[in-house]
């Protein structure tokens, strides 16, 4: 198994040692140095790590239903071909992290069964529905985007294997975005029926994806040592006011209007929008958004209609090992 | 308002790549009913992939039907705005799902019949044919090669696999006959040069089909009462169900550019 050659988690700190190497890690991280697998490092790094990459592949991979949900339905063979494309580059990152987050000492069999079993948490945003084509140009353009916000601080992150696999992932959610807003563009150009979809789809996503970002900073739980760890490199706020004032302009052009009467723009060019309703996000990330019993169900469904195909490739791959030990022995 | 069908003037070569282009499709459609569903992630990330393929041969042949047509039809209309009776694939290919162990057994099926089609095919006098025929081999060999590792696994992995594998080649077994029969206006562009003969590949498929199913302790069928139709628009019910959503956004909103 991929992390057999690692070294296993660290399980405590261990007084003066720890505290010596403790000051060294933190030495390294100040000089920007890249923490790799096999460093020493300290137990809470290594959990917050695996809490973070692990709910970053789930995303991933929860991700995948929303937009599937329109693989049989788009409405060209083009648009069929480049939105399966675009599901598959989701799981090919779910998987990309999930190995990732197995250098850090947990299997992907266990960072997945925590998930299925409720324990561990994915991306909020993929608790409302796609209902309508419009929703798909939606998701490329605003959730793409703002997952993009997210990321690209993360491919400086201390961590290697997560910061290396960020810089791939951006790539292809930057080509996402763009074939999102293209959908958008699309659909803005087109007939007021087209128009109208956009602007539907907008209205039901523009909060939401605000959402994304988490909490306001002045109640975020884990930004302080996160930022001190050079894990996270902006705060929620910072970073919600990049995409704001990155997708305002967007909007103009598409035509559309981003459905906040209240939203100006300040001295400084920066778009100022009104509070954001968190007993929303709360209720959502409580199990209790539109669709969170639908997405955990489907992947349930999945992973429990597939046990017999898992069982069998492991069962013939004992059986393929065993005969190769007896003829070996010949 | 509902869009009409289009109609086609389906000539000896516009009928010969619609066929093959709705197989393709078809089967790529299915496939891509998957996509976050699969057993493993591995296996989401590879039927999307084998279906990514399959819609890409659909779209040349479609342009290249269109283009024999010589009317204003293109890739979208056909695949869009024809009704199940104008729709000419394989009834193998509109089976559903169903398990892991029926969507292997039907790609394997096809696949072992594609890679050695489109090989011949290659050498194909119409030019446009035998290049998409290149193309296609080289997935169609890799299709093949994916579903067959897959047999073998689960024909040879748990008792419960092996009865799953075997009920689903006993299941689309009757399905398989289709895929060698011509009818006389694909007979003559076999003499012109431009189709394959399937019918002698038939002995080649048949192998591939064995000695896979050896290796993998599964039993191919004896009875050769084979199932026929697709070919003329005799589909089974599943290809209706399959259209309705395929099409549903062309049909809801005529006309219109995506």
């Amino acid at each position: 198994m991929y992390t057999q050659a690692l070294n296993t988690a660290e399980t405590d700190d261990r007084g003066l040692e720890d505290a010596a190497k403790a000051a060294q890690f933190q030495a390294r991280i100040d000089a920007e140095e890249r923490i790799e697998p096999n460093d020493w490092m300290p137990a809470a790094y290594r959990k917050t790590l695996t809490r973070q990459i692990s709910q970053h592949a789930h995303s991933e991979i929860v991700g995948m239903l929303p937009e599937g949900n329109w693989i049989t339905r788009a409405p060209t063979l083009r648009r069929k071909a480049a939105l399966l494309a675009k599901v598959q580059d989701e799981c090919g990152h779910g998987l990309y992290l999930y190995a990732a987050a197995e250098t850090l000492g947990s299997s992907r069999e266990e960072l997945v069964d925590a998930m299925l079993a409720g324990k561990a948490k994915y991306s909020s945003i993929f608790n409302y529905p796609t209902l309508t084509w419009a929703d798909i140009g939606t998701i490329g353009w605003l959730v793409d985007g703002a997952a993009i916000m997210n990321q690209i601080p993360l491919c400086r992150c201390s961590y290697g294997p997560y910061a290396r696999a960020m810089i791939r992932v951006c790539k292809e959610e930057s080509f996402h975005q763009r074939q999102g807003y293209e959908i958008m563009l699309t659909l803005c150009r087109g007939s007021d029926e087209q128009k109208a979809m956009a602007q539907d789809a907008l209205d039901r996503w523009w909060w939401p994806v605000l959402m994304m970002f988490g909490p306001p900073d002045a109640t975020s739980q884990h930004s302080d040592t996160s930022t001190k760890w050079k894990i996270k490199r902006f705060s929620n706020d910072e970073l919600r006011q990049k995409f704001v004032d990155a997708t305002v302009p967007q909007a103009q052009y598409l035509g559309l209007t981003i459905p906040d009467p209240g939203m100006t723009q300040d001295a400084d060019g920066h778009w100022r929008y009104s509070e954001i309703d968190w007993t929303e996000f709360k209720q959502v990330l409580a199990g209790n958004g539109p669709c969170n019993r639908d997405r955990m169900a489907a992947r349930r469904k999945a992973h429990a209609e597939g046990a017999w195909v898992r069982e069998a490739a492991a069962a013939y791959a004992a059986k393929r090992a065993q005969r190769r030990t007896a003829q070996a022995a010949e | 308002m509902a869009t009409a069908n289009i109609e086609v003037s389906e000539t000896p070569l516009v009928l010969y790549t619609l066929r093959r282009a709705d197989d393709a499709l078809i089967l790529g459609h299915r496939l891509s009913e998957w996509c976050g569903h699969a057993p493993m992630l591995e296996e989401d990330m590879a039927l999307s992939n084998i279906a990514l393929d399959l819609i890409g041969q659909a779209r040349e042949l479609y342009g290249y039907a269109a283009k024999a047509e010589g009317r204003d039809n293109d890739e979208d209309k056909l695949a869009y705005l024809r009704d199940v009776r104008q729709y000419r694939n394989l009834l193998l290919v509109e089976q559903p799902n169903g398990d892991f162990a029926q969507t292997l057994v039907r790609q394997f099926f096809y696949s072992a019949f594609a890679d050695i089609y489109w090989r011949a095919m290659m050498a194909s006098r119409d030019t446009t044919l035998a290049a998409i025929a290149a193309k296609s081999e080289k997935e169609s060999a890799y299709h093949l090669r994916h579903a067959s590792e897959w047999l073998i696994r689960l024909g040879d992995g748990t008792d419960e696999s092996h009865a799953r594998a075997q009920a689903a080649i006993d299941h689309l077994w009757a399905f398989t006959g289709e895929m060698f029969a011509v009818d006389d206006g694909e007979r003559a562009l076999i003499h012109a040069g431009i189709a394959v003969d399937p019918g002698p590949l038939r002995g080649r498929w048949l192998q591939t089909l064995s000695d896979v199913a050896h290796e993998a302790t599964l039993i191919l069928p004896q009875n050769d009462w084979m199932q026929q139709g697709g070919r003329a628009g005799r589909h089974s019910e599943h290809l209706g169900h399959l259209l309705s959503e395929l099409q549903s956004m062309q049909r809801t909103f005529p006309g219109l550019t995506w």
